[in-house]
């Protein structure tokens, strides 16, 4: 099993999401994580979804997804030709003795104290799942009172746009 | 990552649609059920399948001063559903059916799986209670739209009545183009009470949905040169070809390579079953010629097929020798269970007609198969194991008798619906099918219950047909309401009840696989009846319930045949009444079973001709 990231465009309608989130159950693919957001068309989402499967299936995921009357359009992004991130905020248990500590860790992977209070600090970092996940273990022994993390979002190196041929097709229909 | 941070609830995302192109010449000012009916007649849907009630209420009002649109009043909206998909298989167009909110949309919901199922084009029109009731759990609601996402090519939820006409061109586009299928518009009741304006045509706005029909020249080059490489080739033929109203090309190429063809299931009727390169249907109850051939073929040239686990059995032992040519318009159905060779997305018509062209070209530069070796092994099948049945020796009827009687007696362009089980495929493999949509059945989904109704749409869209629904007593009990429908809108189908007093398919497997032991199958005697032991013989049982009573009740003709020396006389008979519908209950052998098989799960190499003979292939030296 490999990870994949497909970027999928769709027409922004209530139940897309559903529609997605359905299609992958029944057919029973897992999905590893999603996103979900706006683009620069305010007609087009873009869904940012994470799917760990062999390439076979995943041929199976694309074309399923592409028989969707309201998806537009299907990428994969490489991982060596796209830069992927997710967010993460973590409450971390601080008091005077430990929290130096924990900003010398925040400082080193990039991070941001978002909140402070007597009892614990919040810390804010965008990355790779790799870079967070290093970066909770870190924290870890200091007690982590709350953790959040985002689905990754992906975009491809280069100037190319996945968006701009879907958008042309959008603007022919009008 | 919820919805909402999308925007997706944009008040206005289609407002790039309204402006810009000419307005045409009439706008007209109507309610929202009036501007449903102006879309319905537009779109040319001249029959809809339906009952009222409180939320759709509103769209009836103009309904009954269409005089484009006719409205079949049915008994249970699972009947309007299988009428309007025996009205799209028998006439080529969208079936509609429609229904109120909560249960009469869930309701719908069996006969829009079906028609998932078999791709075949329907168009469901919903109420829905008021927009802003909905989600409240209000009186009859139920998330139509939810419930039949994984069912459907797609749905749509109307709430504002300016949308009616765009939804519904959109949802007869979306039904009948590509590969065809179910649809689904649910409209909220204030929509269809609200004023709005009707301009046709609307504006349609599918950015997302191209269905590819031209095939790639280059693929099918790649086809013609493998066909006449290839020593043992075999047509494997799908129901695409019969919706894309390519069987004339279809006999072209088979007549111009020579090659057997095999037509499955939801195929028949799509290539000639007197055809001599006719070698039957394939699959779990195939003729033994075509399971065997797919199995020593060394290229298949699928075209609109699926590989169904019905047809390929247990799929790694499937064809081995093959190469695969696929064409679908699917293009998820190429490699989906069998990896493809020369995949070829497009139009089953299109891509027939560019493999004629190419195979001709192939054939002017030289390059001819030569398959006669193949046909000897094929008609040395054929001759050994034939299709073929045993009469009871009890004198009582043969169930595959009377199917094949019908056959032979019906008038010429019949068309027969058959329910699912031991009738179904004893009418697949005894009733001769040489014209496209003659067959209409239930293949992918397996519903029982099928026929009456789907008989029903079929008669109400080819009135000039007879048709011949040939039933279980299983399936009849499940949808035999429909036949009150059909007495009193002048739809005169012919009922053959092939009655055998039991569930008959599931206690051939309790038979084979159970120990003879029948829980549960026995339809004509309740659980203390011990006297409707196996082997019994006559299905007579209770005769309850009395088909012929029960019938006659509904307004329909009925008769009851349980001797073969009357069989003719009955469905003659049956033949001759053309004003009302017709039961005939056939009391047959309850032991009759339905061979070829091949048992679940395992290889179509393990073709059993009939129970304990497996054919000799000369290849059991191993065994």
């Amino acid at each position: 099993m490999s990870k994949h990231t497909l970027s999928v465009l769709v027409e922004n309608t209530p139940g897309i999401l559903a529609r997605i989130a359905a299609l992958f159950s029944r057919r029973g693919f897992n999905i590893d994580s999603l996103a979900v957001g706006v683009t620069e068309h305010p007609d087009i989402s873009r869904i940012t979804i994470v799917v760990s499967v062999e390439s076979l299936p995943l041929e199976q995921v694309t074309k399923q997804l592409n028989k969707l009357v309201n998806v537009l359009k299907i990428v994969e992004l490489e991982p060596g030709s796209a830069i992927q991130r997710e967010l993460v905020l973590v409450k971390v248990r601080a008091d005077n003795e430990t929290r130096s500590q924990i900003v010398e860790i925040v400082q080193l992977f990039r991070a941001k104290t978002v909140d402070v209070s007597p009892e614990a600090v919040t810390i804010e970092a965008t990355g790779s799942s790799d870079k967070l996940e290093a970066m909770r273990k870190m924290l870890e022994p200091f007690g982590i009172k709350e953790l959040v993390q985002s689905g990754t979002i992906a975009i491809g190196r280069g100037a190319r746009s996945i968006t701009d041929r879907s958008l042309r097709a959008l603007d022919r229909t009008a | 990552m919820t919805e909402q941070a999308t925007g997706a609830h944009h008040p206005q995302p289609r407002a790039r649609n309204s402006g810009g192109s000419q307005q045409p010449a009439t706008v007209e000012h109507v309610t929202g059920a009036q501007s449903l009916i102006r879309s319905l007649e537009e779109v040319g849907a001249d029959t809809v399948f339906g009952i009222p009630g409180g939320a759709i209420l509103p769209a009836y009002d103009p309904m009954m001063d269409s005089s484009k649109v006719r409205h079949v009043l049915v008994r249970h909206e699972q009947g309007a559903g299988h009428a309007a998909t025996g009205y799209a298989q028998a006439t080529g167009k969208v079936g509609v059916c429609m229904a109120t909110s909560g249960p009469g949309a869930t309701n719908l919901v069996t006969p829009i799986a079906d028609a998932h199922m078999d791709s075949v084009p329907l168009v469901a029109i919903t109420g829905q209670v008021a927009s802003k009731a909905i989600g409240t759990d209000a009186f009859q609601e139920a998330d139509i739209c939810g419930i039949t996402m994984p069912i459907t090519k797609h749905n749509w939820l109307v709430t504002d009545p300016a949308e009616i006409p765009r939804t519904i061109a959109e949802a007869f586009h979306v039904a009948s183009t590509g590969r065809p299928g179910p649809v689904l518009v649910d409209i909220a009741k204030d929509a269809l009470q609200a004023q709005t304006t009707f301009v046709w045509p609307p504006h349609t706005d599918l950015p997302g949905y191209r269905p590819v029909t031209k095939p790639h020249a280059k693929q099918i080059r790649e086809a013609a040169r493998l066909i006449v490489e290839s020593k043992r080739p075999v047509l494997y033929v799908g129901g695409g070809v019969m919706k894309a109203g390519a069987t004339a090309e279809l006999k072209v190429l088979a007549e111009l390579t020579g090659a057997p063809v095999t037509t499955t299931l939801m195929a028949l009727g799509s290539f000639p079953d007197t055809h001599p390169q006719h070698v039957g249907m394939p699959g779990m109850h195939g003729a033994v010629t075509a399971v065997t051939a797919l199995q020593k073929a060394d290229l298949l040239i699928t075209l609109g097929a699926r590989f169904d686990d019905r047809v390929t059995g247990k799929l790694d032992s499937f064809a081995p020798y093959a190469k695969v040519v696929h064409a679908d318009i699917d293009p998820a159905e190429i490699g989906k269970n069998r990896a493809a060779d020369v995949p070829i997305v497009g139009d089953a018509r299109e891509v027939i007609a560019d493999l004629i062209v190419a195979v001709q070209a192939e054939y002017d530069a030289g390059h001819k198969g030569d398959y006669s070796a193949w046909w000897k092994d094929l008609n040395r099948w054929r001759e050994t194991y034939p299709l073929g049945y045993d009469l009871p020796e009890d004198g009582s009827l043969s169930p595959q008798q009377v199917i094949e009687r019908i056959g032979r007696l019906a008038p010429a362009d019949t068309i027969y619906a058959a329910g699912v089980g031991q009738h179904q495929m004893w009418a697949a493999h005894f009733i001769d099918y040489e014209k496209p949509s003659t067959w209409l059945n239930s293949g992918g989904a397996g519903t029982m219950g099928y026929a009456v109704p789907a008989a029903m749409g079929a008669k109400a869209g080819k009135p000039d047909r007879t048709v011949w629904a040939i039933d279980g007593d299983g399936c009849f009990q499940m949808t035999n309401q429909e036949l009150v429908t059909c007495a009193l809108n002048n739809i005169p189908i012919k009922v053959a009840i092939i009655n055998n007093g039991a569930l008959g398919m599931v206690r051939q497997w309790q038979t084979l696989f159970y120990n003879q032991r029948y829980s549960n199958t026995v339809l004509h005697s309740g659980p203390d009846a011990g006297a409707a032991a196996p082997g019994s013989g006559s299905a007579a049982g209770t005769r309850c319930p009395d088909f012929v009573k029960l019938a006659e009740a509904m307004g329909c003709v009925a008769m009851r045949c349980e001797d073969p020396a009357e069989l003719d006389a009955v469905i003659a008979k049956a033949n001759a009444i053309n004003d009302r519908p017709v039961v005939v209950d056939f009391i047959v052998h309850e032991d009759a079973q339905v061979w070829p098989m091949v048992a679940a799960g395992t290889s179509n190499d393990e073709v059993m001709a009939a129970r304990g003979v497996r054919p000799d292939f000369g290849d059991n030296e191993d065994d």
